[in-house]
């Protein structure tokens, strides 16, 4: 049987080192383009080469996480609910559970750029511009207590600014202090004189119920995956509805809702809201109000979720969520309510306000 | 007629907690019913509806799903673990399934931004950096090339995470579920890098995906053109969206963050990039607070699927399949035993087939159980000898903070009733 196995072992190595023997030649694609190069080529290392000119302070980069960021992270980088925590957690790290932010853990600034600028913020990545990046990369430092807020923070000095526990990384070194003890030869009898149960799973009970008990997952209805050949007619045929949407951009919010292909549409263009808004059946607030029956409903009245002043005092003085007011603060959130919490740039495109618009019209309270 | 259910004795079945503790209450009762022969079994004397009249035709199903009776067996996330499901996690029902491929539509998912939605047609692929000619495929230009099918599991580096400093989750799918293992068709890295013609000062490949995550990667550029390979094709068929349709990366035995999907980049470089998935993530902190980074290989492990806390014994005394998974990233699994009594005697399992490098490997344990109760572990050993090791002793070496690569040996305590519990033992 071993001998088998070997044999095994060596087909498959030959099979990995045969492959390649007709490449190089193959004369297959194109040419990447510079500006096509320029465009994708945006990660940024240690050493700053990346780094795209700009620079920024806490004072001008507060004013923009506030905007951005703060609805996941907090105002002061402390976190919202289960969402990363990006300050505190200083010399916690030999500690059980130890608070790892971009002040007691991250190695490289760099990191915090090149994460920033290609993926943040979480549902418009690649939206902001580079001195808006810097001031994020200067509030976070500074609310880590590692800069002063009118340190500016630029392409010239980040690579060269050292984070506290860049020192605490060290590469992988299983092979010296692992793979000879865990290589001992298997013991099969007596290898313990007695065996206790020291810990028990329920102590906790912290698992997920069974879909069959009612808990959790609707069985069948679970996985994104499994229902895929279902979920694609009606994606495709908001794909064909988009021009007809567009025609229909005035159209009143009762009239759109009841366009099965605008609402599926909506329900695409919706999965850009739905980190922070849950909807349907037991949806509950979240970072944003669940918006089951939000429109024409009063604005800042759903039940449980702190609003800021400013949208309470919206619904308190009778302001409703209309097809007008839903199209101003998709558009352009800050344009109606100044200090609204929604951190959300807006949908640009009428087409997609319209089509969200419809979605929710089209969910029961 | 094909809508109704065809027989709702068959539907009990589907409950496996209500199957439980129906057998709980009443013992081996079920058992005896069917199998003693003591009154005719109606499903034997009586026509039953489906011999009787007709079932679907085809077409009925142009892409079949499993049958409802297998609804249980589905993806699962804890919702406590993320802030939220577009960046999280879900787990393989590795209890419920046998042999050794994952069904891409029950394989478990990571996403960092959400899964996203690419066609084929709007696909491209660009590798620049460090090489001759910075080039750009379209999804056509791949399936030109000289194309490879390989098997591979795939594992989160996270997998088991939640049981370092203790039994936490009850049930295989959640404590070892970040894992699948499919069949791969594609084009091996080494083709697509020397169409580009890598330069000898290229000592790593900075990878990164079409999302809005990127999930950046650096991977040294030995092990690139050693084995990785880029798939278009999982188990036959095209990748799911959730996998990173059209394209993702495959890094044979590596952690799973490192196989970026919807990938869009390849740049070669002559230094890592330190992104926040190699800096922030996928770093194991050690109990004096310092922390290794780069520990990209998984190392042998393994975990009886059943009996485990999902899958408990309902069919009374007598022969039990006792059976699990074992892989390695650093080779070939050569063999398993199994402990029934905490890791005192050890028995070698029986191997479905040979183990093969860096893919999941099936073990059997045929076992006359008599309702004894029992501390059920199963450890792999891997073609460079390494030994699948105890909690304890990596504990020993890195403390209870290091969040992944937990590969220790599981316990399950398994009751005279049959049923299974996730513990802890000395």
């Amino acid at each position: 049987m071993s001998k088998y196995r070997n044999l095994t072992t060596a087909a498959l190595l030959a099979a990995t080192l045969s492959t390649p023997a007709l490449a190089g030649g193959l004369g297959l694609g194109r040419a990447a383009l510079p500006e096509e190069i320029a465009a994708w080529d945006k990660d940024v290392r240690p050493d700053g080469v990346g780094l795209p000119v700009g620079s920024g302070d806490a004072i001008v980069g507060e004013e923009v996480f506030a905007d951005k960021c703060a609805a996941c992270h907090g105002d002061f980088a402390e976190g919202v609910d289960n969402w990363p925590k990006l300050a505190g957690g200083m010399n916690t790290l030999n500690r059980d559970d130890p608070l790892k932010t971009v002040g007691s853990y991250w190695p490289h600034v760099s990191t915090l750029f090149d994460y920033i600028n290609r993926s943040m913020p979480f549902g418009a990545a690649q939206t902001l511009e580079p001195d808006e990046v810097y001031g994020i990369v200067a509030y976070i430092l500074y609310s880590n207590d590692l800069i002063e807020d009118d340190y500016v923070i630029s392409n010239e000095n980040l690579a060269a600014f050292e984070l506290p526990n860049a020192a605490g990384f060290f590469v992988d070194d299983r092979e010296t202090t692992e793979y000879a003890q865990f290589s001992a030869p298997a013991c099969m009898e007596n290898c313990k004189d007695e065996v206790k149960i020291t810990m028990h799973a329920t102590v906790l009970d912290v698992t997920p119920g069974d879909p069959t008990d009612g808990e959790g997952a609707p069985a069948g209805a679970s996985g994104e995956g499994g229902a895929a050949p279902a979920a694609a007619e009606p994606e495709t045929k908001a794909e064909e509805a988009a021009p007809a949407a567009e025609q229909a951009a005035p159209a009143a919010v009762e009239v759109a809702a009841a366009d099965p292909a605008m609402i599926a549409a909506g329900e695409k263009v919706f999965k850009k809201c739905a980190a922070c808004h849950k909807v349907g059946e037991g949806a509950k607030n979240g970072t944003g109000p669940m918006l089951n029956g939000i429109v024409n409903s009063p604005m800042g009245m759903v039940e449980g979720f702190k609003y800021s002043a400013e949208m309470a005092a919206a619904g308190t003085d009778g302001m409703i969520w209309d097809d007008a007011n839903l199209h101003t603060f998709l558009e352009k959130p800050k344009s109606l309510i100044a200090k609204t919490k929604m951190s959300f740039a807006g949908l640009k495109k009428p087409e997609d306000r319209d089509a969200v618009i419809a979605y929710l019209g089209s969910l029961g309270k | 007629m094909s809508n109704e259910p065809l027989n709702d004795k068959a539907m009990i079945g589907t409950t496996r907690r209500g199957f439980l503790a129906a057998t709980a209450a009443t013992g081996t009762a079920l058992v005896a019913n069917a199998a003693s022969g003591a009154t005719p079994d109606p499903l034997i004397t009586e026509v039953q509806e489906w011999g009787s009249g007709l079932g679907d035709g085809v077409d009925a199903n142009p892409y079949g799903l499993p049958i409802r009776f297998e609804s249980d067996v589905v993806r699962r996330n804890v919702s406590w673990l993320t802030a939220d499901v577009i960046s999280s996690i879900n787990f393989t029902p590795i209890h419920a399934l046998d042999g050794t491929i994952t069904p891409q539509g029950c394989a478990f998912e990571r996403h960092h931004s959400g899964a996203i939605e690419l066609s084929k047609d709007d696909y491209r692929l660009m590798i620049n950096g460090l090489v001759d000619t910075p080039l750009v495929f379209t999804y056509a230009d791949l399936e030109r090339m000289p194309r490879v099918t390989r098997t591979f599991f795939l594992e989160c580096a996270a997998n088991t995470g939640m049981e370092w400093a203790g039994a936490q989750l009850n049930g295989s799918q959640f404590t070892h579920g970040m894992i699948h293992n499919m069949e791969y068709t594609g084009v091996t890295l080494r083709t697509l890098l020397e169409e580009a013609g890598v330069q000898p000062t290229a000592t790593w490949l900075f990878v990164e995906g079409a999302d809005a995550s990127s999930n950046g990667r650096s991977i040294p550029m030995e092990k690139a053109l050693d084995d990785c390979m880029i798939a278009f094709k999982a188990n036959g068929e095209a990748l799911r969206m959730e996998h990173g349709y059209p394209v993702r990366l495959v890094v044979p035995g590596w952690e799973g963050n490192l196989w970026v999907k919807w990938l869009r980049r390849m740049e070669a470089t002559d230094a890592p990039v330190e992104s926040r998935e190699e800096t922030s993530k996928y770093t194991d902190t050690m109990a004096d607070g310092t922390s290794r980074k780069w520990t990209w290989v998984m190392d042998a492990k393994s975990v009886v699927t059943s009996p485990s806390p999902q899958m408990p014994i309902t069919h009374g005394n007598g022969p039990l399949v006792i059976t699990g998974l074992a892989w390695s990233g650093r080779g070939a699994i050569t063999g398993v035993d199994v402990s029934m009594d905490g890791g005192k005697t050890w028995k070698p399992a029986r191997l479905a087939a040979p183990g093969t490098e860096m893919a999941l490997t099936r073990f059997y344990f045929d076992h006359n159980w008599q309702g004894e109760e029992m501390l059920l572990q199963s450890r792999a050993t891997d073609s460079t000898g390494y030994v699948q090791p105890t909690k304890a002793q990596l504990r020993e070496v890195r403390g209870e903070n290091s969040v992944y690569h937990n590969n220790c040996i599981q316990t399950w305590w398994v009751k005279p009733n049959g049923e299974a519990e996730n513990v802890e033992v000395s």
